[in-house]
This record gives structure tokens, sequence and C-alpha cells, in this order.
């Protein structure tokens, strides 16, 4: 089992769809949020999420495919 | 002895020992090194500061490791210079540059990677490691190289070969990685997860960002011991912008300068501009984006200290300039025209955005102002490269120079 840490931000086409309800239900990755701050236009949440590492990756993609954009938690990495 | 105490979440305020973390592990908030101020206050003073070395280390109180440990390659006490001209050009009394072009490897990197390097050979690391697409990079190369270190950088694989030289002269396993920006950033994020290396700016970035508030500490000594009314920096992560604050207020704390009542405004590039664009839209929660602009050192799209750098503007009654790539070359040139220093393109964020915000009223002509201005010219010199006046060609003789000179020149040679 792995275990990944994210950042979700939610472009506001997005924010009443429950994402994070469907992803735990397509995939086999139990998810828990850890922080949050959502209002009517954008939104971000940071959560963890469990399974097997391809599973994650997997449903990664699909909120990816779905306009979420992700993000490692801690802002990017790569810097100038 | 450092006076370092232990590591707080800055949204929960749960409380860690001084070890190799950034985020909490219960809110995934990020943490910060919190201080003896009691200790520090006894310690230090103006007179003591003064007797240091002319480096960051002068503030070794205040910094969360210890200077018998330091890797010190000279980084730190860069002029603060009164920039008269490029005052006068922008309508502004009273304008400070904070120079740190001419640190060690020329950009004020130096100074937290001094502070990461030894920090984290006193954790005990071997490894230094950074994901870095040039300051960085070259800054991890040197500290490792001077402290002994193996350096492993990762670089995107389309990097400049002029700006790979810049790391690879201190010897350092240098990796260009394949792909798009989001997944370098995010094979990065798992190396740093997946080894006992030190990654500077991810497992050890709480003592690496301490090494920003050594530019408040340096301005508040050089203006005679008082904060400045009004800072202009560049925001790529937010960290140097935050922690400017953090060392003027840190240095209150222990009895140095009065209270400062400093009104922090940012810079940034239009094409990766997420702070700018949320402080325009008076919100705190900023939207990532995929950066686009010639600022490559300030283009990050995910910024770590983002929304605590809107917070600081909203604290202090600042702003955020956001200028274009145009904007950033007649910033370049302004600067280096006007006081004779030849800045990178985020200088030239900083200087456009100076005079976004004077010409907008947004900084007061009077205000004791200071833009920092972070690292030096040759590094970005493509993007000046077709902006600047060719040189006269003459042949040897005097009636070939004076006929192109006049042209050149309306004036004449008189």
């Amino acid at each position: 089992m792995a275990v990944k840490r994210v950042r979700f931000t939610f472009p506001e086409n997005l924010i009443k769809e429950p994402i994070i309800h469907k992803l735990g239900h397509e995939f086999e990755v139990i998810t828990n949020v850890r922080m949050a701050d959502v209002d009517e236009h954008t939104g971000w949440v940071v959560l963890e999420l469990e399974g097997a590492a391809e599973e994650i990756e997997r449903s990664l993609s699909w909120a990816q495919e779905r306009g979420v954009r992700v993000d490692p938690v801690g802002g990017d990495v790569v810097e100038g | 002895m450092s006076f370092a105490t232990n590591l707080r979440c800055r949204e929960c305020a749960r409380e860690y020992p001084l070890e190799a973390r950034h985020v909490c592990d219960f809110c995934f908030g990020p943490v910060e090194v919190t201080y003896d101020y009691e200790g520090i206050r006894k310690a230090v003073s103006r007179e003591s500061i003064a007797k240091g070395p002319a480096s960051l280390w002068r503030y070794k109180d205040f910094l969360p490791c210890d200077i018998e440990n330091a890797v010190d390659i000279g980084a730190g006490y860069t002029p603060l210079i009164r920039a008269k001209h490029l005052g006068k050009a922008l309508g502004l009394n009273n304008l400070y540059l904070k120079n740190d072009t001419v640190n060690p490897t020329w950009s004020f990197k130096d100074r937290v990677v001094a502070v990461a390097s030894t920090r984290a050979r006193e954790l005990g690391y071997e490894k230094l490691a950074c994901a870095s697409t040039g300051n960085l990079a070259n800054s991890v190369s040197a500290h490792a190289a001077a402290a002994g270190m193996e350096a492993v950088v990762f670089i995107p694989h389309d990097l400049e070969e002029n700006k790979i030289l810049g790391s690879s002269i201190y010897g350092p396993t240098l990796v260009k990685v394949r792909g798009n920006y989001d997944a370098v950033n995010r094979l990065c994020a798992e190396l740093a997860g997946s080894y006992n290396w030190a990654f500077v700016n991810v497992n050890v970035r709480p003592y690496y960002s301490e090494g920003s508030k050594t530019l408040g500490f340096e301005v508040a000594e050089q203006l005679g011991w008082r904060a400045p009314d009004h800072c202009v920096a560049p925001i790529a992560s937010g960290s140097l912008f935050v922690k400017i604050r953090k060392g003027l207020q840190e240095l209150h704390k222990a009895g140095l300068i009065d209270e400062p009542k400093t009104r922090m405004s940012g810079a940034q590039a239009t094409g990766c501009s997420p702070v700018a664009t949320a402080w325009q839209e008076g919100t705190t929660t900023f939207r990532p984006q995929r950066p686009n602009t010639i600022a490559k050192s300030l283009a990050i799209g995910n910024p770590a200290d983002g929304y605590y750098s809107l917070v600081q503007m909203q604290e202090t009654d600042g702003a955020c300039g956001s200028v274009s790539d145009p904007e950033i070359v007649d910033g370049i040139k302004l600067l280096a025209e006007t006081e004779g220093i030849f800045a990178e393109t985020a200088g030239g964020v900083t200087i456009a955005s100076l005079k976004q915000l004077a010409e907008q009223g947004r900084i007061h002509p009077d205000e004791l102002t200071v833009a920092f201005v972070t690292g030096i010219g040759f590094k970005t010199a493509e993007a000046v490269a077709g902006a600047l006046k060719p040189p006269l060609e003459i042949d040897p003789q005097l009636e070939s120079f004076e006929a192109a000179y006049n042209v050149r020149v309306p004036e004449g040679v008189a």
C-alpha cells in the first residue's frame, strides 16, 4: 500500500461536483481530507490518498481529466 | 549555539523537534522554526552584530544552526544602495536597492542554501539535492562542494547549456528530467520523499527559508537600525517575500529596532502571476498556473507561500505588481542605465513592478522604499540581447568615429 499527499484545485465549473466522493467509489483508494478552502468560485483541498500505487496514479489521472489541477502538497518543488 | 527551539505548524500550531520535515503530519500545513526570543534578546546587541563577519553569519543568533558548523562561501551582507537616479526616474524621493546580485553564485539563493546546507550537515545528511532551472542549482552545487557533500541536482531536459555550466563547474551529479513543468515537479516531489537526502527546498525547507530573513536584518542595519517604510520584492514561492518581514519583526522582538510598520508589496511576471491575480481579485485563494514568462527564476505556478504572501499584503496595506515580458526587459535596462546594476529577469520584474506601483500611486513618493534585486543579469543575458543598441563600428580614422558618433549622439563630441 502506498500513501500520497496531494492538493486538488477545483475550477468554478467543478465546485458543485462531488469529485472526491466519486474518486473513492471509482477507485480502490481511501481519501482523507486534511485541509480545504472552498467558496462558490474556486477551491482547494489537501488530501491523503491510500491504496496501491498504480491505483492512486489512475485515480489522479481521472481527476485531472475532469479538470482538477493536481499538485504536490507544499507547493512546487522546481525553483529558479 | 542556536536559539532555535522547535518547528511549529503555521496552521494548527502543533510543534515538532528540529528535524527534517516541511509539513505538519496532522493538517499538512507548513512548519516554521521558532526561537527563544528572550535568549536572543539577552545575547545580541547592535554592537555585537556589527563586530560579526561581513556575511549573513553576523546574524547567527537568529538562524536555526550553529555558526561553528557554517557552510560559508561568503553569502550575504550585500550592498544597500541609495538609488537617486532610478528614484528620480520613477518619482520616488527615498529609494534604495538591495543588491543581491553580488552573492557568491550571484543570486539571493546563496542565503537560503547557506542555512539549508549547514543544517543538513548538522542533521547528518551527506547528500544535498534540489530541482531547479538556475539560481538554486548553482547555489546548491557550490555549497555542497564547499561542505564536502555530494550534490544531486535535477534540471528540466531543455535547460540552456549556459545555465547548466553555472552548476556543473562545481561537480554535482546533474540529472536532466524529460517532461513538462508539472511532470518534473511531481517527480521531484516523489524523489524528495523516497531518499534520505536533504532536498533543500523540501524536507529542510523550514531551515532553508530562514536564510531569507537576513535580507530584512541587513536592510535594517544598513539603514541605521530602522525598518523601511515600504519593501518591494519579487514573489516566486513567496518565501523571500514573507521572510523579509519576519526578519524585521525579529529585530524588533530582540529590541534592536522600533516596531516595523513596513508595507510589503510583491512583484510578479504576468506570465506566472498566481499571487498578483489573487491580489487583484481581492482574495487570498490563488489559482495555480502553468508558467509562461521569460522570468524563469520566478516561474512557480503553485507557490508554497502564496497564501501567506497575500495575507501579508493585506496586513501591511501592500500591493502586487504584474508586468509583461517587454516591461521586464525595460525594467532590466532602466536599472542598468540609471544605477549601473545588471539584474536578471527577476530584477526586471521588481523594477518594472516598482514603476507600475509608483505610477498607480501605491508607493508614496517620500516613503523610504527598498527594492530587492535578487540575481545577476549575465544568467539571463538572452532576455535583453535583442533590445540593446549595437556598438558603433568605425574605420580607424577620426572622421569615421565622428560621423558615426554624431549619428548616435545628436549633440556631437563637444
